[in-house]
């Protein structure tokens, strides 16, 4: 593989010359027990080649039977999404060979996807996008590959592979969105927010794992550029496998800059997939997607067709989770937050959080303050999703309360998170083993507070005179003294006191 | 003829393709002879010959093959894996 230098074209530039049309395909792993037509387990991380059996590594005669479970999942996420179900539909082989798919077809659905014509609205920046779903199937994971010999173990260059089939065969729902049009400089962000908000809506229904970390959750991510205002549709370049959501928003806007490139230098975008890389947010040429490219779709004729009761269907509809924006109007009024402190809870993914710590007994500003600042900055360091960080809800209303006791200070607070990241144990454990509590020995803060008055003649002759707000050096300094390990309150007061 | 030899990843010589692809279009001959039912627009295409829907199998876990079973019709394995030839270079 040869590293091609890429010209891009800075963000502004682009969307000041194009249209970006966006389109997303979204790959759910559902939590199932078994897999989707055999009774493999369909949990992650099992011993190579231990849960497999003749149906799911494509033995001759085994035969494969629909896993019910799966099609109610399938069923649930499509009315979750607005959709229309299917009152019949078939699955479908779509024949292709490839070493991870041991049938040397996929099992999928074609023309007939059991939900479509369905919508979810996003929101960015308090603006409404809605998005429009075509369709949303039914299908199988395939095996895994390893690849051994060349570099880093990738594809490219390798001497041979292996191949573990646990994963194959494990129900997939794919959803796919229609072209999403008209969202501008707002495109990257825009693309975060739809599989956000799908990641958030398959938790709720509790049909997936939805950890994109381990490939539950995985976007592919079509973009094209048209000239502004033409009303055109470009060519589209689809990369592949983009599994974090600051990867979603970052595969967009180097698609964006990337294209723009081409098309301003008279150039044409290939249409090809991409391989999307973590560590420097570029993306490489997969393969080229030809008009040869035929998958020679027909009926699975090992399978009857699914035709799903209106009556099961409502039923069905009847389980699904609150609609996710009547629920944030509802939690904004329950928590008594602005407008703009909603947006930004939602903005930076830590609903979910904030709710959890809130149920976990902490006050709502106290719980939005400490995921929406302190954890959001160290979850930004890391580069890693506020969900990802490795705090539970139920360590911060802990971390919360111990401050409402004035076990420690918000100050000290920090250093218990930074304990909790280091995996040093219970906030309590933290405290005790780093020596955070705050000092309430009244002896010594009385003596700190005395040698702080001593040291500042000038400002305490201010305080004595009424000048209430020159308080504030005095506790600096005696905080400073007790090297943080003070209740500020506390330390005005004394100082109040001595100087009133 | 060639075109669906190549998807099946068959490698045919030019004397084969002669040979075969007359008994292709008999195949596809047979088949044409449903244009002589006449109109058959209102008429949905028939993919399975029993009228079943709805075959669900319940959401259990059976015991499937252990590692070794698996493994013991790979022409190669390692690792407890199956082992296959590069898989590119000779993409299609």
């Amino acid at each position: 593989m040869t590293a091609t230098t890429e010209t891009l074209v800075p963000f502004d530039e682009v969307v000041a010359a194009y249209d970006p049309a966006l389109g997303l395909e979204i790959h759910v792993e559902l939590n199932t027990n078994t897999k989707m037509f055999c009774g493999c387990p369909a949990t992650f991380g099992g011993e190579p080649n231990t849960q497999v059996c003749p149906t799911c590594l494509g033995l001759p005669g085994a035969m494969p039977v629909v896993n019910g479970k799966a099609v109610e999942s399938a069923i649930r996420i499509g009315l979750a999404l607005n959709c229309e179900i299917a009152e019949w539909c078939r699955f479908a082989r779509k024949n292709y060979f490839y070493p991870d798919m041991p049938k040397n077809f996929q099992t999928s659905q074609y023309d007939e996807p059991i939900a479509f014509e369905g919508y979810l609205d996003v929101d960015v920046e308090g603006e409404t996008f809605r998005i429009e779903i075509e369709r949303a199937h039914m299908e199988e994971d395939t095996g895994k590959s390893s690849h051994v010999g060349g570099t880093a173990g990738r594809i490219h260059g390798a001497d041979y592979s292996l191949v573990d089939y646990n994963r194959a065969g494990i129900p997939l729902i794919e959803i796919v969105t229609k072209p999403i049009l008209g969202t501008g400089a707002k495109a990257p962000l825009v693309a975060k927010a739809y599989v956000s908000a799908i990641r958030d809506l398959i938790v709720a229904l509790g049909v997936s794992d939805a950890r994109m970390d381990q490939g539950s959750i995985r976007a592919d991510v079509n973009l094209s550029l048209a000239p502004k205002g033409s009303g055109a549709l470009g060519t589209r370049s689809e990369t592949k496998n983009v599994n974090s959501l600051r990867s979603v928003e970052r595969a967009v806007r180097y698609e964006m800059a990337r294209h723009a490139g081409i098309l301003a230098a008279g150039g044409s975008v290939l249409q090809e997939t991409r391989h999307f890389h973590e560590n420097d947010g570029t993306t490489s040429s997969g393969r080229e997607k030809s008009d040869a490219e035929d998958y020679r779709y027909f009926p699975e004729p090992d399978l009857v067709p699914v035709a799903p009761s209106r009556e099961w269907v409502e039923e069905l509809r009847a389980t699904l989770p609150e609609n996710p924006a009547a629920r944030r109007t509802r939690l904004q009024a329950e928590w008594g937050f602005s407008d703009l402190e909603m947006r930004d809870t939602v903005g930076a993914g830590a609903l979910e959080l904030v709710e959890q710590t809130i149920a976990a007994g902490a006050a709502p500003q106290a719980a939005r303050k400490w995921w929406l600042t302190e954890l959001a900055r160290r979850a930004n360091d890391t580069g890693v999703e506020l969900s990802e960080l490795g705090v539970t809800p139920a360590q911060v209303a802990e971390v919360q309360a111990l401050v409402d006791a004035k076990t420690i200070n918000d100050k000290l607070a920090r250093q218990v998170f930074d304990g909790l990241l280091a995996g040093e144990g219970t906030p309590e454990e933290i405290i005790a083993a780093r020596g955070l509590a705050v000092v309430s020995d009244e002896g010594a803060l009385s003596a700190a507070v005395d040698k702080a008055i001593a040291e500042n003649p000038a400002i305490a002759d201010k305080i004595r005179d009424g000048k209430v707000a020159a308080a504030g050096a005095l506790i600096g300094a005696v905080m400073k003294e007790m090297r943080g390990q003070a209740d500020a309150g506390r330390v005005r007061e004394l100082v109040l006191e001595k100087l009133g | 003829m060639a075109h669906l030899a190549d998807l099946a990843r068959i490698d045919l010589d030019d004397a084969e393709l002669d040979h075969l692809a007359p008994q292709l279009n008999v195949i596809l001959e047979a088949v044409a002879s449903i244009g002589a039912v006449g109109d058959l627009d209102d008429v949905p295409p028939t993919s399975h010959p029993v009228p079943l829907t709805n075959v669900f199998r319940e959401d259990v876990v059976v015991p499937g093959l252990t590692a070794e079973q698996a493994l013991s019709g790979a022409p190669e394995a390692e690792d407890q894996r199956f082992r296959v030839p590069r898989i590119l270079g000779d993409e299609q």
